[in-house]
Order: structure tokens, then C-alpha cells, then sequence
């Protein structure tokens, strides 16, 4: 296929995963908002949605101060930020309309829809509204994700898209993890305490996986547990650990497909193998953070790798 | 001004036994069904978006063609009529480019004056004495027809460049279907679904000879903020060809090849939807970032074809288009099926004194005008319009043509206050390959949706209908 039309293909992806993941992420902080303060981090759950985001240079330049009305501007309507859920979409489709031919009529309209609906939708809404209108962002990636899952054809088109997605989630899990775990814990709450309990709950809602916690360690909210859960567990579909092994194969897939394989194949592989040798307790020995910074690197690279090796 | 309507005929009564049915649908299905299924068409459309782009409105802007559920019907005899005069047309068009970029019988013989074709800025010297891959300079026609009588069709424009419409075609087609099955199955439409291979197999007929094997076909287009974006991508599915834009194309060795995921892939058809002057930035326009630098020195070694040829552009030329008949006799010694309109070239002295003298009934053109931009319709231009023109045209008289202002039929169309009739037209698609010339039985009808106008381009607020052609 086209190397250009890979490249919107795998970006598509990407920014649609990362609408869900905004959503998701100002839906926690809303929620953890309407806590009483002393339930509260040292910053304020708004100013914890920022960092999370990866848009506070943005959005510091813009607002002094961050709370749920500067946070829904930027985060979800602003044309300004590239990364607000209203640009995330825009540029989804955009990619997505510059390659309609290599999308079914399905995932098509399923973003096209969304988009259509997003356009209309009033910046100025309720708070309840608000509340509404961000599980439909995260309805609207979940027909998008779906309708591409039911219908595409198992090809080269379909595995970029996935490897978009893959990337995007596993960069997204990493950064909540990190943001809740090193920035907001101040520096006297000791780790299992009261507010300790709220930050990794928080953690857990924003990713939809409270019950996926119960069911696989039976046991009440430890913080290393839900980073387990989040990194190393197999079980998990945005564990760090499901993400890469869901970018090795669709690699794997291509390079078959192709007939050969290069450094994206290789990179995806060590990483993926580094994470199967580790235990939970090795990561917070080598401290989270920095576990986290060096997974970052690793994630970019590997999308660096598939850039150069086919989207170009 | 009393016009030709397609259900009513001339007089007030009955409908034309062809549309008897129609008639008693309308009448049949209460104004509430109707509006609804307006809507639903409108949300249909909106959804799997089929809009297209204004120029000069903001580039987020996506407007909508219009769709009326009243479709326009052509009797199977009727039909016969318009594909042999169609076929006939784009022969001799075809025939035209291949002498004037060739011997140029045609001027020799006195048929037109050679200034008309040399100093056109569309006659594109580069490409004299280059014949095309199997002599084809138009692959794809969307011809103009428009009807001002029961047996009166005339031509209106060729549009052998990059015609566009024929999504509309199709898309309207799947529309009636959904939204109106019950009057569909009322009548035995001819199928329009056969384009796309038909299309196919007209660009593989036409790929270089020296091509190994399948031929590769792609479309090329100058990307998502053209226009006719959405066609572009709407056919490039349906044909099962990649969608390229000019970076995604390179020329090594005068081969055209494709960047894909897999490495350069060798490229032999390509139907583009890129201007001439935008092709190729080595040869035509130089700022040019939609074409592929190379591309006229592949097509001249032979390695590659482009449909529509380059340098087809010229017939469209509207001083051009007026000698049809003449170049119709000349070529095929047949006459003209189709009539073409009586054109006063105003760059003859004679024409330009008549057509200064009448500007208040004719309808002005520009030679190289198209898609309803530039041109003025006496009958309802204001004073201020008519002294613009008479300017324009006094200063620059070659730039222009004059036809009289034709009553185009009208077809009943649903309104804000019901059902009207409004002025239309046709646009049928012929395909010309190595061996034949197809045409899918059906086309674009354009409806001119304010109440007495005459334009029906979709930048100038026009609809669309479904075109049926009938079996019985």
C-alpha cells in the first residue's frame, strides 16, 4: 500500500485513542474534583489532568490557572492545542478522509459521525451535559475501534491502524501512571494512606479498570498492584506489556506479509521482551519514574522506526 | 419563457405517459413522507459524506449537493438516440485532437482558422506529434445535454478535461433505493452500477503497449481540499485502484513508480484529475506542488499513460465547441446527431456587433470558462451586469462567445412549497478505451433549485436527481 496512506492509517489511530484517553483523564479529574479537600493532592486534580495530558507548555502559555472551565477550553474545544479532543478528531478524520479508500465504509462513518456530532456540540454546556458529552467521546472511539475490528480486512491496512492505536495507548497508560504516581503524591502522605487510596482509584476509573482489579488480585487498592496491573499484566489490554505485544504482532504480521523485516520488528521485540522478564517489584527497586522515562524513549523510538522504515 | 417539461410535456394536462406513474406515486404519498424522506436523504448524505468543497468559501466548509426524490426519467428510445449522438461526439472529438496534434488536416482544409488552435493557450505544443497509447485523447466525457423539446437535445459543453459528477451518479442511484424503493420498483431502471468496471477496463485497454502483465492503474488527485475530493476517493474504492497524490509518484528512467510500504512500485495507467497546467512542474507550471516532476517525458517515452490525455483540454474550448457540426461532416462525413448551440464567436467582428446589440437576450460565456463561474445570462442580468459584460467583451471580444438563452426543460422538483417545476440538465459519462466506447445508461441530472433559473452547478446552488433510463 501506499507509504502515505499507512501514515494516516496509524495516525488516525493514534489521535482517536488519544480523544478516549483526554476524555477518560478529565472525566477522573471532574470526579476526583467534587472530593472534599483534604481528600485532594497537593495539586489540584485540574492542574494533574494538564500534566497527564502532555499539554501543559500549551497550556501555561495560555491560562495562569487550572481548573474545569480552562481545562474543558483547552483539552477539549481548543483548535489550538493539536492535542484537544476537538483537534484530536479533526486531524483523525482528516487522515482518515485523505484515505477513505484503505478505511471501510463502517470505521468511515463511524469517525465522520463523530466528528459531525463533536462540531455541533456547545462549549458552553452544563455540567451534566459535560459529563454526557464525554462518555460519548469515549462511545464514539469505541464504535470507531469496533467498526474497524468487525469489518476490516486482515491486511496491511488494518495492522498500521492497529499499530497506531497500540503505541498511542501504551504511551498513554505510561503517562498516567507517572503523573499520579511522582507529581501529585506530596511528599508527607505516606504511600497507603487515605489519599494514597483516592489517587490509584483514580488511576483505575480513568482507565475503566476497577473491576478488572478485583477480579485478577482479589484484594483491596495496593499501588503496586494497580502499576502491576497496568504495566506487566498480560491479562490487561492497556497494560504496557498487552500494548507491545499487540505492536510486535501486527509488526511481525507485516514483516511476513512482506517478506522482510527490519529495525521496527527488532525494537518492538526487545521491548517486549524486556517487560516479560520484569517483576513489579524490580520496576519500583529501579524506582517507577524512571522505569516510565525509559519507556517513553523506547515507545518513540519504535514509532520513529516504523516511520522510517515504512511511512515514508 | 414556456418550456419543455419532462412529466407535463408541453400542455397542462396529463403527464407524459412515461411519468404516469410517477404521477400517481407523488399523488399517492402524503406530503409529511415526503418531507421526511428529504431528510433522510440529507442525513444519508452527510453521514457517508459526500460534500464537496466551494472555492472561496473557507476551506472547512463542506456543502452538500442538494438531492429532490423526484427522479428524471429517460425513455429507452430517447436513450438510443442520445448514446448514438453521444458516441458520434466524442469520436469526432477524439479524431480532432489526433489531427491538430497531428497533421492538422482540419486547418489545412479550412475547417477553422489555424489561430484558434495555435495560439490557444490550451493547445499544448509539447505534445505535438506525440500521439497518445492507442490514439485516445479522452478516455472520460461528461457531457452537457440539455432538452428543449420532445426530440430537441442539444450539447452543451463536452468537458473532455476532468469531468466530474459521476459519484452523484452512483451515490444518487443507492439513494432512490434506500429512500424510495417502493416508486423504484415501479418502473425497470437500467442499472448504473456497472461504471466503475467499465471505467476499469477502459484505463487497463489504454496502457502502453510495452506494459508486463495486469496493468497498474492509480488516480491521481491534487489531494483532500480539491473539490471533487470525495469523488476521487469515492472511485478510486470502487475501482479498487490506489488514490495518489503527487508525492506519493517519482519518476526514475522515465518509469513512473508509486512509493508504497513495500518499496517503488512500477505505475502504467494513470487517470488523473490534475489539470494540465498542474501535471508536471518540469514542463507546465513550475510552482506546481501537485504533480509529478517527470511525468511528460514518461508519457513520451512511452511508459506510461494519462487519461485524459494532456493537451485534450482544447475542445473544451467554447470557440472550439462551435465547430463541432463542421468538424463533425469533415471527419466522420456523417451529420451531427446531437445539435450543438448556435455560438456567435465574438473574436469574428460581425458576432460582436450582433452580440453587443442583443447582450440582453444571450447568454455570454467565456472560451475557457467552466463550472457556471463568469458568464452572464442577459434575460436576467441587472443593467450594471450587462455594462460590466459589454465592457469585458469589447476589450478582450476572443475571450468570449454568445448563445441564445435556451429553454431548458424543467422537471417537477420538491420545494419548499411543494412539488415545481425547475430547469435541468444531463450529464452522461462516455468512456472511450482501445476498441470501444461504452456509456452507462443513466448520468447526472443537475437541477436548478431557484424557481426560473438556469444554472444548475452545484457551485452556484444546484441539485441533483437520479437519472432513470427505462427498460419499457
Amino acid at each position: 500500500m501506499l507509504s502515505r496512506a499507512a501514515d494516516a492509517l496509524f495516525w488516525t489511530a493514534r489521535y482517536v485513542e488519544r480523544a478516549d484517553f483526554l476524555a477518560r483523564v478529565i472525566d477522573a479529574a471532574s470526579r476526583m474534583a467534587a472530593l472534599p479537600s483534604q481528600y485532594q493532592g497537593s495539586s489540584t486534580e485540574w492542574e494533574s489532568a494538564v500534566s497527564t495530558s502532555g499539554a501543559g507548555f500549551g497550556f501555561y502559555g495560555v491560562y495562569g490557572d487550572a481548573n474545569e472551565a480552562t481545562v474543558r477550553d483547552y483539552l477539549v474545544f481548543s483548535l489550538d492545542n493539536p492535542s484537544s479532543i476537538r483537534s484530536c478528531l479533526n486531524t483523525a478524520r482528516a487522515n482518515a478522509r485523505s484515505v477513505r479508500t484503505a478505511l471501510t465504509s463502517e470505521t468511515w462513518e463511524a469517525l465522520n459521525t463523530a466528528w459531525n456530532e463533536l462540531n455541533s456540540a456547545d462549549p458552553a454546556m452544563s455540567g451534566e451535559a459535560f459529563s454526557r458529552f464525554l462518555d460519548w467521546v469515549k462511545g464514539a472511539a469505541l464504535l470507531i475501534d469496533g467498526a474497524a475490528r468487525r469489518t476490516m480486512l486482515r491486511n496491511d491496512a488494518y495492522w498500521f491502524f492497529r499499530l497506531g492505536a497500540a503505541l498511542e495507548r501504551a504511551d498513554n497508560t505510561a503517562r498516567i501512571l507517572d503523573v499520579k504516581y511522582h507529581l501529585l503524591l506530596p511528599e508527607s502522605e505516606a504511600v497507603g494512606g487515605s489519599l494514597d487510596y483516592f489517587q490509584w482509584n483514580a488511576i483505575l476509573r480513568e482507565v475503566s479498570a476497577h473491576t478488572a482489579y478485583r477480579w485478577v488480585y482479589r484484594d483491596t487498592i495496593r499501588p503496586w498492584l494497580v502499576a502491576d496491573l497496568l504495566t506487566l499484566n498480560r491479562q490487561m489490554p492497556r497494560s504496557l506489556i498487552s500494548c507491545y505485544e499487540d505492536a510486535s504482532r501486527r509488526l511481525d504480521l507485516l514483516g511476513d506479509a512482506y517478506g522482510r523485516r527490519g529495525p521496527s520488528q527488532k525494537l518492538a521485540r526487545a521491548t517486549l521482551s524486556k517487560l516479560a522478564g520484569l517483576r513489579i517489584d524490580d520496576v519500583f527497586a529501579q524506582g517507577l519514574h524512571e522505569f516510565i522515562q525509559q519507556f517513553l524513549n523506547d515507545n518513540s523510538r519504535l514509532g520513529a522506526a516504523i516511520h522510517d522504515q515504512y511511512l515514508t | 419563457m414556456n418550456a419543455f417539461d419532462e412529466m407535463q410535456g408541453t400542455g397542462a394536462g396529463a403527464a407524459r405517459p412515461l411519468y404516469e406513474r410517477v404521477a400517481r406515486w407523488l399523488s399517492e404519498s402524503p406530503p409529511e413522507t415526503v418531507a421526511a424522506r428529504r431528510a433522510q436523504a440529507e442525513l444519508f448524505f452527510r453521514r457517508i459524506g459526500i460534500t464537496f468543497a466551494v472555492y472561496g468559501e473557507s476551506e472547512q466548509t463542506e456543502r452538500l449537493i442538494p438531492f429532490d426524490i423526484i427522479p428524471r426519467l429517460i425513455a429507452r428510445d430517447e436513450w438510443a438516440l442520445l448514446s448514438k449522438g453521444l458516441k458520434q461526439r466524442v469520436q469526432v472529438l477524439n479524431r480532432f485532437l489526433n489531427d491538430i496534434y497531428g497533421p492538422q488536416d482540419c486547418i489545412r482544409a479550412g475547417i477553422l482558422p489555424a489561430d484558434l488552435i495555435l495560439q490557444n493557450p490550451q493547445f499544448r505544443l509539447e505534445v505535438v506529434g506525440r500521439p497518445p497509447p492507442h490514439g485516445v485523447y479522452v478516455h472520460v466525457a461528461g457531457v452537457d445535454i440539455v432538452r428543449t423539446g420532445e426530440r430537441d437535445f442539444y450539447v452543451l459543453e463536452d468537458n473532455a478535461r476532468t469531468p466530474s459528477g459521476v459519484s452523484y451518479m452512483l451515490e444518487n442511484r443507492e439513494a432512490m433505493m434506500r429512500l424510495a424503493p417502493d416508486l423504484h420498483a415501479r418502473y425497470r431502471v437500467a442499472p448504473v452500477e456497472t461504471y466503475p468496471d467499465q471505467l476499469l477496463a477502459t484505463l487497463k485497454s489504454v496502457a502502453p503497449r510495452g506494459a508486463r502483465g495486469d496493468p497498474t492503474v492509480v488516480l491521481l488527485t491534487p489531494g483532500r481540499f480539491n473539490s471533487a475530493f470525495y469523488e476521487h476517493s469515492f472511485l478510486a474504492d470502487k475501482l479498487g485502484i490506489e488514490l495518489v497524490e503527487g508525492s506519493d509518484l517519482f519518476v526514475r528512467d522515465d518509469k513512473v513508480f508509486m512509493r508504497t510500504t513495500q518499496g517503488p512500485q512500477r505505475v502504467d495507467v494513470i487517470y488523473r484529475r490534475v489539470d494540465d497546467d498542474f501535471i508536471d512542474p518540469l514542463v507546465f507550471n513550475p510552482n506546481s506542488m501537485l504533480g509529478v516532476a517527470g511525468l511528460m517525458s514518461a508519457s513520451e517515452a512511452g511508459n506510461v499513460t494519462l487519461a485524459n490525455a494532456v493537451g485534450a483540454g482544447i475542445s473544451d474550448d467554447k470557440a472550439v465547441y462551435s465547430y463541432m457540426p463542421e468538424l463533425t461532416r469533415f471527419y466522420m462525413g456523417e451529420e451531427p446527431l446531437l445539435n450543438n448551440v448556435p455560438t456567435w464567436r465574438c473574436r469574428e467582428p460581425s458576432a460582436l456587433a450582433y452580440v453587443l446589440d442583443h447582450l440582453d437576450e444571450l447568454v455570454v460565456k467565456e472560451v475557457a470558462g467552466s463550472g457556471g463561474y463568469g458568464m452572464l445570462i442577459g434575460p436576467t442580468a441587472s443593467k450594471t451586469e450587462i455594462e460590466t459584460f459589454r465592457r469585458k467583451l469589447s476589450a478582450s471580444p476572443e475571450q468570449f462567445i454568445a448563445q441564445p438563452t435556451l429553454a431548458l426543460s424543467t422537471c417537477p422538483t420538491f420545494v419548499g412549497a411543494g412539488v415545481a417545476p425547475r430547469h435541468v440538465d444531463l450529464r452522461p459519462f462516455v468512456l472511450t478505451g482501445a476498441d470501444e466506447v461504452h456509456i452507462t445508461p443513466g448520468g447526472l441530472t443537475r437541477v436548478a433549485l431557484v424557481e426560473g433559473s438556469l444554472v444548475v452547478n452545484s457551485s452556484q446552488g444546484g441539485g441533483a436527481k437520479d437519472t432513470w433510463v427505462l427498460d419499457d
